[in-house]
């Protein structure tokens, strides 16, 4: 596969305005026309497509007799309706057998490259964007899917878009668009031990709500941002949406070039240079304007949990679940909805509450380092007895690098299930289901009613909560776990 | 699928709640189809049945009671949040319904419906207030709504709505996003050229 190179940003000046966003930057670059009173037309570099959202925008096409227009600007991957386990084995469930095989003949008949079940790339469409070197600074890039703001964590405008926007993409490599509202997220200071990049937004989300960044593009900022890896800032901005985002981003550095240096599908020679100096001039400028701006210290973040049914509904694992009474009149109705929905009492400690099930995967937390971290911690340790634990690596990639550090071994000494990879008990698509009425400790980024299955209670948590909950059977505080925060802290070098 | 709205006089149904997501306008088991159709008998699936079961409908879910009828949906705050998927703006449409009105809706959901002819109304709270109160006195409460002039308006009271013009020529006319976007494409060509 080639992809596109010529048509690389790098290539061109960068956007010169005086005061502008990150987003401003990259955004001017990519109009091709402005209509009058209207939206713009807005050119994408790359598409990424799954089997779920794509199938009906290839019927559009097909209808009117069109091809895809640059099919080297669209990679497509099998993810979330995949089976996590014999994946060499066809598909046993007839629709979504059907639905992946519509997927095969639509990439085959519009020439578009497919990363589908068994190919050593597949994997969760944001997951292996990055790992591949697709994803890029100063990109424009989209998805059917809405986690696609995860791809801003390397300074790109990445956003979800509906099966009628896919097949715009697919026939004109265009959106039209209307330009956000713009924040800023400033995070600064040092983080507490035990507390890793998936506490930080789901603070984030218990601070400004699950549609506080509505209508926004938001940028996320601060010493505390600047000092986490890509992976880690892949998390924050994957869940961008569940504040209502339009998408998220953090301005690229070393960090993030020392990432994409050398994959499949980076720059190389000349190019890279290119590419560099043009990625470096990729920040918002001192005097840049926003329409709102937020400010949080790191030092009050503690390990997070979700309580209710909606990823803005979080408290610190050793907090308590609010009361009817104390939240505001808006949110009495959600709050007694959310706990008779997840069997949680109002006013108790979230601390010590049983779980049935623990999922560490999705596209939020299921990349090596996330596996790193629960491994460093389970270590020795055995899950406790009524749990199931099932780990789904995000891709190929990270399943053979997994195996490759001896980390399967560790997680089936625990009693842990290494699953083959996919979007699985993210969604309850397809057969990896949480039973009704059982508790799941998630690493995935929803916690919303029936999301992990029909009456399944989620509770959200980072990798270190989750790991924490496989092997005492209960929500427990990570760092009271922990032999010495010596180890903890290096499985969190994030 | 109606592709022009313009004038909509009808009852509507309420749904008072907050923060509806798509995984409940149409839960992710039902995606597996690959085509756009009939995705309207699995509307808010998990909140209708008891056990999934088509034979236990569950009566106080307003869509499910007789009393409520029509082209309109009323929902709460930030309604739509959630997944991308289109399906549930697929799964109103295909349900009767040409309008939905709530007093936010999330960015997704919203150009979903507006490709999909379903016009999305944003009100303000007190006017989302006034039509549920009006509706649970009297079920058979009138809402109309004029997209050329912008309005809705309910026993006498009237509010305009916002929506960029562009796509309300589109939506008055049966314009597609699409027709629009391949009639552009000699000038996305030269964009491209002009990278190079
Ligand atoms: S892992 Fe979950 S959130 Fe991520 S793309 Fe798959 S279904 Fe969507």
């Amino acid at each position: 596969m080639s992809i596109n190179i010529n048509k690389d940003f790098s290539l061109t000046p960068p956007f010169e305005g005086i005061g502008s966003t990150l987003f401003d930057k990259i955004w001017e670059k990519h109009i091709v026309k402005k209509i009058d009173d209207g939206p713009s037309v807005f050119y994408i570099d790359r598409h990424f497509i799954h089997e779920v959202t794509s199938p009906q925008a290839f019927t559009g096409l097909n209808k009117r007799s069109i091809k895809v227009f640059r099919p080297q600007q669209t990679i497509a991957t099998a993810d979330h309706n995949v089976p996590t386990l014999n994946q060499h084995l066809p598909i046993k469930e007839e629709l979504s057998r059907k639905q992946v095989e519509a997927l095969i003949k639509n990439c085959a008949e519009h020439g578009v490259e497919l990363y589908g079940l068994g190919h050593p790339f597949q994997g969760i469409v944001h997951v292996i964007g990055p790992e591949l070197g697709i994803t890029q600074p100063g990109m424009t890039i989209v998805c059917g899917d809405s986690h696609t703001s995860t791809h801003g964590a390397f300074g790109a405008i990445a956003f979800g878009i509906g099966t009628s926007e896919v097949e715009m993409v697919l026939a004109t490599q265009c959106l039209l668009q209307t330009k956000p509202k713009l924040m800023r997220i400033n995070v600064d200071g040092e983080l507490n031990k035990g507390v890793v990049s998936k506490d930080i937004v789901l603070y984030i989300l218990s601070k400004i709500s699950a549609s506080g960044a509505t209508g926004y593009a938001v940028e996320f900022a601060g010493s505390t941002i600047r000092g986490l890896s890509m992976e880690a800032r892949m998390t924050i901005c994957n869940m961008s949406i569940e504040m209502g985002a339009r998408c998220g981003l953090i301005a690229p550095d070393e960090t993030t070039f020392n990432y994409i240096k050398r994959r499949k599908f980076s720059p190389q020679g000349e190019v890279w240079d290119k590419a560099i100096a043009y990625w470096k001039t990729l920040f918002s400028d001192g005097d840049a304007n926003f329409d709102n701006e937020i400010f949080l210290d790191a030092a009050d973040i503690e390990p997070m949990i979700t309580y209710g049914t909606n990823p803005g509904m979080g408290i610190g694992v050793n907090g308590t679940i609010p009361t009817v009474e104390t939240v505001n009149e808006t949110d009495k109705n959600g709050l007694s909805k959310s706990l008779a929905y997840m069997g949680l009492k109002e006013g108790t400690p979230i601390k010590g509450q049983k779980v049935d099930y623990v999922f560490i995967g999705s596209c939020t937390n299921s990349r090596i380092e996330d596996l790193r971290m629960v491994a460093s911690f389970v270590k020795g340790k055995k899950k406790a007895d009524d749990v199931e634990v099932w780990i789904v690596p995000g891709s190929k990639q990270v399943e053979k690098q997994a195996i490759e550090e001896g980390i399967d071994k560790i997680f089936e000494e625990a009693g842990f299930m290494l699953r083959q990879p996919g979007c699985s008990a993210c969604l309850g698509m397809n057969e990896d289901k949480i039973p009704a009425g059982k508790y799941c400790i998630s690493t995935s980024n929803r916690n919303f009613e029936g999301r992990q299955g029909q009456g399944a209670r989620t509770l959200l948590a980072s990798p270190l909560t989750a790991a924490a909950a496989a092997i005492t059977g209960k929500v427990s505080d990570v760092r009271e776990l922990m032999e010495s925060y010596e180890l903890l802290a290096a499985s969190c070098e994030q | 699928m109606c592709k022009r709205i313009n004038i909509i006089h009808s009852t509507c149904v309420p749904l008072n709640m907050e923060n509806v997501d798509t995984d409940q306008i149409i839960p992710a088991r039902f995606l597996k189809a690959t085509s756009r159709d009939g995705f309207g008998k699995n509307l808010f699936r998990d909140w209708r049945y008891t056990n999934d079961d088509e034979n236990q409908p569950k009566e106080d879910f307003p869509l499910n009671n007789k009393k409520y009828c029509g082209k309109i949906l009323v929902a709460g705050k930030n309604f739509g949040c959630g997944s991308s998927r289109e399906h549930a703006a697929w799964a109103i449409k295909d349900s009767g319904f040409d309008v939905v009105v709530s007093s936010f809706f999330a960015d997704i959901f919203k150009n979903n419906s507006l490709n999909n002819f379903l016009l999305p109304v944003t009100v303000s709270d007190s006017f989302l207030e006034k039509i549920f109160e009006a509706v649970e006195k009297n079920p058979k409460t009138d809402i109309d709504v004029n997209l050329e002039n912008q309005t809705i308006s309910l026993n006498g009271h009237s509010e305009s709505f916002e929506i960029n013009s562009y796509k309300k020529t589109c939506l008055l006319n049966g314009f597609d996003d699409i027709d629009y976007l391949l009639n552009s494409k000699e000038e996305i060509i030269q964009y491209e050229n002009s990278l190079m």
